[in-house]
């Protein structure tokens, strides 16, 4: 029988490790986090709603949220082909492909910034194409789209590969052998298991797209109230001296932060509890 | 139930599957696959010449020295803390366990923009130990030490991440006996968990490392954007972007892409090991129930 | 090295884990801790090994005070239910770690540890395997090396943690008929923690029946089985027929004329199978019963009979079934060779009552 509760004696350095990691937590995290909270705190109610309700920081958040959920969306449907035929399906150059999904990972944000305006531009490799069309990507709204779908691709697929690769086989036959067609099988068996950690890489998509700055700035075009992202419109008043102006806004996007966070762990709890551990174990980063 | 009726009931029919594949591999191509060639192209579109240049350029010269001086003051910091909370975490029982769990994670949640915001208000000129610091004569913001810290901060559940749940795996009786056999502390750390979990640990310092190099929100509020001083080379990036200097931009973008490769193909290897030495532990489980 | 347990209590959270547990265990011999599981008895060894704290009570090695000795400064060589190898090293290198962590002062020569951790590795008939990882290993030898590296820090008491609970039936012999020759070799007093009644009985010098966190009975194997303290080691170890004084009065009264302890009220008698002897004819405190199933089980034969709605089981030898003749349906009486009646009506057991 193991022991159920209090620390263990036997092995050493309890104490000193976690002193070590809340004395760095705290410094590094805690502290500034909550020196953001004092800056706030010197703001009336009144000053802080006016600022967080502005007109170009209303139509910054539209333009946030609406391009991290459709990113997220884009993200989700591509990811579930993506995971399956990275599990599923065998061909050439598989290995080398699964291990590319992780890329927008490994990328620094402005390099991804910069070279998805270059391909979008309107002389870009996939601009020519498009702009004749009357689409018009870089440098406007679907530019961001763009940049976060990029941003957000490995954490649905990462977050339901193991979950794909779990799914014992004998569960299709078992569909099959009692005459289930492959469609039912889908819609009755994989799609309930699968669901959770859609869902879970969904939000984590969406949260990581939410405060995502680098890339998108170099292809969004930055029009105010048009194209400007929440991020850029701190930044922006930074730049004027509007340190307050930048504060409210950052708290707006900290609570957003802390919901997310709260909403990933719950699902990922949700995830845990109705499928096994693995499907929480996916995409973090 | 034979190898081709066990076949027939997994799978999609083949015209199905070849439109899966086709969907999916198209999405990757336009979405990783051509901007990663778009880099080296824009890279080497004026001639190898223009790219060497480009890269010996004093400025682009100190934005890699600095680069690399950040990841080499974080990581070891990272690692230390990585390695003391997940001890902590996996092999003692104490209230408040998943609070900090949570917290390590918050900084992947909290928005880079913000985070540097956060600690120019700390360390600013107009920010809380600004006049303090500025009377002094210490200098954080615009200098090495903020943008040591936002990287800290953006970097700081990586090791822990990915030593979490490893050391909860692999439990803690590999410990208990070194001690019963009479090991020192110290000893028990380097000799027993330290091997146990040494690929774990180069994963996290692998994936830390990529996001130390690369970022560019987080740092951009805090550098000042000094050119050859306080310019990272993902700065160095942005500033030749704007200048509309495209083939320096590239070429310096392409030592951060190129970066990434290395990343990822480390990220492989270092996944294959630990693969390997899973597949020896499930080896001990099945030996164990026969 | 004798060790003697007083009063020690151990609680988690709101689990009493022992209450006041009192023991002695001589220099030299092999004690087995047997009880179902949950009933605190690894909890008991891994507070004499020194890896959990007692809330309250005293450990004493040979007399001297242990209770807040470090688990590394106690030299015990605990042995762990699942070996717990260190799997980065060789089997060489696990044997050998005891030594090389020891203070530079008393830490052997190489030489002498190659020596030591040879003769070692011979002693558990293991020398071919010094090279190989413990994962290339089998259960059984990866427990001899678990042992051998015990007791390379020549420990002065050996806790053994289920050490064969992870291992097939057929190994698990083997290997307990090994550790009993080597104990008999070595002479450390040894500890061992089983919720295998046969494998207690078989191995140990002493049994220490556990239950719920207390100390059931002590005894040698021969004592526990055949002079149960309690209803529960009773029914703990080996078969058992129960008979409550109110269903099968004649029994249970006769059982009360020795037990002088239980005089009144509601009392449940305690026969194993082979302990009731079958007649043809009425005898003198026998009880009726009918025939239902016989059963030849190797050198036994197993009988179910029935009185009013309640089975009984006998075990005859052949020889005895033979002079019987049993027929199925056919009413026989029944009286116990010897039996224990306790005033406490039996606890319900959850698992392992069952065996033999």
């Amino acid at each position: 029988m193991r022991p159920l509760f209090g620390p263990a004696p036997l092995l050493p350095g309890f104490r000193l490790a976690l002193g070590c990691a809340l004395v760095y937590l705290s410094l590094l995290v805690l502290l500034p986090l909550s020196g953001l909270a004092f800056k706030a705190s010197q703001l009336t109610v009144a000053e802080f709603w006016a600022i967080a309700s502005g007109e170009r920081a209303l139509a910054s958040y539209r333009v946030t949220f609406g391009a991290s959920l459709l990113a997220a969306s884009i993200n989700t449907v591509f990811g579930l082909i993506v995971a399956w035929i990275l599990v599923r399906y065998s061909f050439p150059g598989k290995r080398l492909i699964d291990a590319l999904v992780d890329l927008p990972f490994a990328l620094p944000t402005a390099v991804a910034g910069i070279t998805l305006a270059t391909l979008y531009a309107g002389n870009g490799w996939i601009g020519r194409y498009l702009e004749p069309l009357g689409l018009k990507i870089a440098f406007a709204p679907p530019g961001i789209v763009v940049a976060l779908t990029f941003i957000g691709l490995p954490f649905v697929v990462r977050t339901l590969q193991p979950v794909i690769e779990d799914i014992e086989p004998e569960v299709e036959e078992a569909a099959a052998s009692l005459g289930a067609s492959r469609l039912q099988t889908f819609v009755r068996v994989l799609w309930p298991a699968l669901l959770p950690a859609l869902v879970t890489g969904f939000t984590l998509a969406f949260s990581r797209s939410i405060g995502e700055y680098g890339s998108v700035i170099f292809i969004a075009g930055n029009m105010p109230l048009i194209s400007e992202i929440t991020p850029l419109l701190i930044i922006s008043k930074l730049e004027q001296y509007d340190v307050v102006g930048a504060t409210a806004l950052a708290v707006v996007m900290l609570i957003i932060s802390f919901v997310m966070l709260f909403v990933v762990n719950g699902l990922q709890w949700w995830a845990a509890t109705r499928h096994g551990a693995r499907a929480a174990g996916g995409a973090r980063r | 139930m034979s190898d081709a009726a066990l076949r027939r009931a997994n799978a999609e029919p083949r015209w199905l599957r070849h439109l899966l594949l086709a969907v999916g591999l198209g999405f990757l191509f336009i979405f990783l696959l051509l901007p990663l060639l778009a880099v080296f192209t824009e890279a080497f579109s004026a001639g190898w010449r223009a790219y060497l240049r480009a890269l010996q350029d004093d400025e682009a010269r100190s934005a890699v020295g600095l680069t690399l001086l950040v990841a080499v003051l974080v990581l070891p910091l990272n690692v230390c803390f990585g390695v003391a909370a997940a001890w902590a975490i996996t092999k003692f029982d104490f209230r408040g366990k998943s609070l900090l769990i949570t917290l390590i994670d918050l900084p992947f949640a909290v928005s880079p923009v913000v985070v540097g915001l956060v600690f120019l208000l700390i360390f600013g000129a107009q920010g809380l130990f600004g006049p303090w610091l500025a009377a002094n004569g210490i200098k954080i913001v615009f200098a090495l030490p903020a943008i040591v810290l936002v990287t800290m901060f953006i970097t700081l559940p990586f090791v822990a991440r990915e030593l979490i749940p490893l050391m909860e795996a692999q439990g803690k009786e590999e410990e208990e006996a070194a001690v019963s056999l009479g090991a020192p502390g110290w000893q028990m750390f380097r000799r027993v968990t330290l091997p146990n979990i040494r690929w774990g640990l180069l994963y996290g310092v692998i994936l830390a490392n990529a996001r130390a190099m690369g970022e560019f929100g987080a740092v951009s509020v805090v550098s000042g954007h000094i050119r050859g001083e306080t310019n990272t080379l993902p700065l160095h990036v942005e500033i030749l972007y704007n200048e509309y200097n495209a083939v320096g931009a590239f070429a310096s973008a392409s030592v951060l892409a190129l970066l990434a490769l290395v990343t990822l193909a480390a990220k492989a290897i270092v996944e294959w090991r630990m693969r390997r030495e899973t597949r020896m532990l499930t080896a001990n489980l099945a030996a164990e129930q026969n | 090295m004798s060790i003697e347990i007083r009063d020690i209590g151990k609680r988690f959270g709101s689990f009493v884990a022992l209450h006041d547990v009192s023991l002695h265990i001589p220099t030299g011999e092999l004690v087995a801790l047997l009880g179902p599981s949950g009933c605190g008895k690894t909890t008991l060894l891994r507070i004499i090994a020194g890896m959990e704290t007692a809330d309250s009570g005293q450990v004493l090695f040979a007399g001297e005070e242990a209770t807040h000795v470090h688990a590394r400064d106690r030299n015990v060589g605990f042995v762990f239910q699942h070996y717990a190898l260190f799997r980065h090293m060789s089997v060489f290198e696990n044997v050998a770690f005891g030594l090389r962590v020891k203070p530079r002062r008393l830490r052997p020569a190489e030489a002498e540890i190659r020596r030591r951790v040879s003769d070692l590795l011979q002693l558990v008939q293991l020398e071919w395997l010094a090279d190989r990882y413990p994962a290339q290993l089998s259960g059984g030898q990866r427990q001899r090396i678990a042992l051998a590296r015990a007791l390379a820090v020549e420990p002065r008491v050996l806790p053994l943690d289920e050490p064969f609970g992870a291992l097939d039936t057929k190994v698990r012999k083997e290997l307990r008929r090994w550790l009993r020759r080597l104990h008999d070799e070595m002479h450390i007093s040894s500890v061992f923690v089983t919720h295998d009644q046969e494998e207690a009985l078989e191995v140990a010098d002493r049994v220490v029946v556990m239950n719920q966190g207390r100390v059931e009975q002590i005894g040698s194997p021969d004592e526990v089985y055949t002079n149960p303290a309690s209803p529960f080691v009773y029914q703990f170890l080996g078969n058992v027929n129960v008979f409550h004084s109110r269903v099968h009065g004649v029994w249970a009264e006769v059982g009360r004329e020795h037990t002088a302890a239980v005089s009144a009220g509601e009392a449940t008698a305690f026969v194993r199978p082979h302990d009731i002897e079958i007649e043809h004819r009425p005898v003198a405190g026998s009880l009726q019963a009918t025939v239902q199933e016989v059963h030849a089980i190797g050198p036994l034969v197993r009988v179910e009979l029935a009185h009013d709605s309640e089975l009984i089981e006998v075990e005859l030898t052949r020889e005895r079934a033979d002079v019987l003749a049993l027929a199925e349906g056919q009413q026989v009486w029944l009286k116990p060779r010897q039996l224990r009646v306790f005033a406490t009506p039996p606890p319900l057991l959850e698992e392992g009552g069952s065996g033999i």
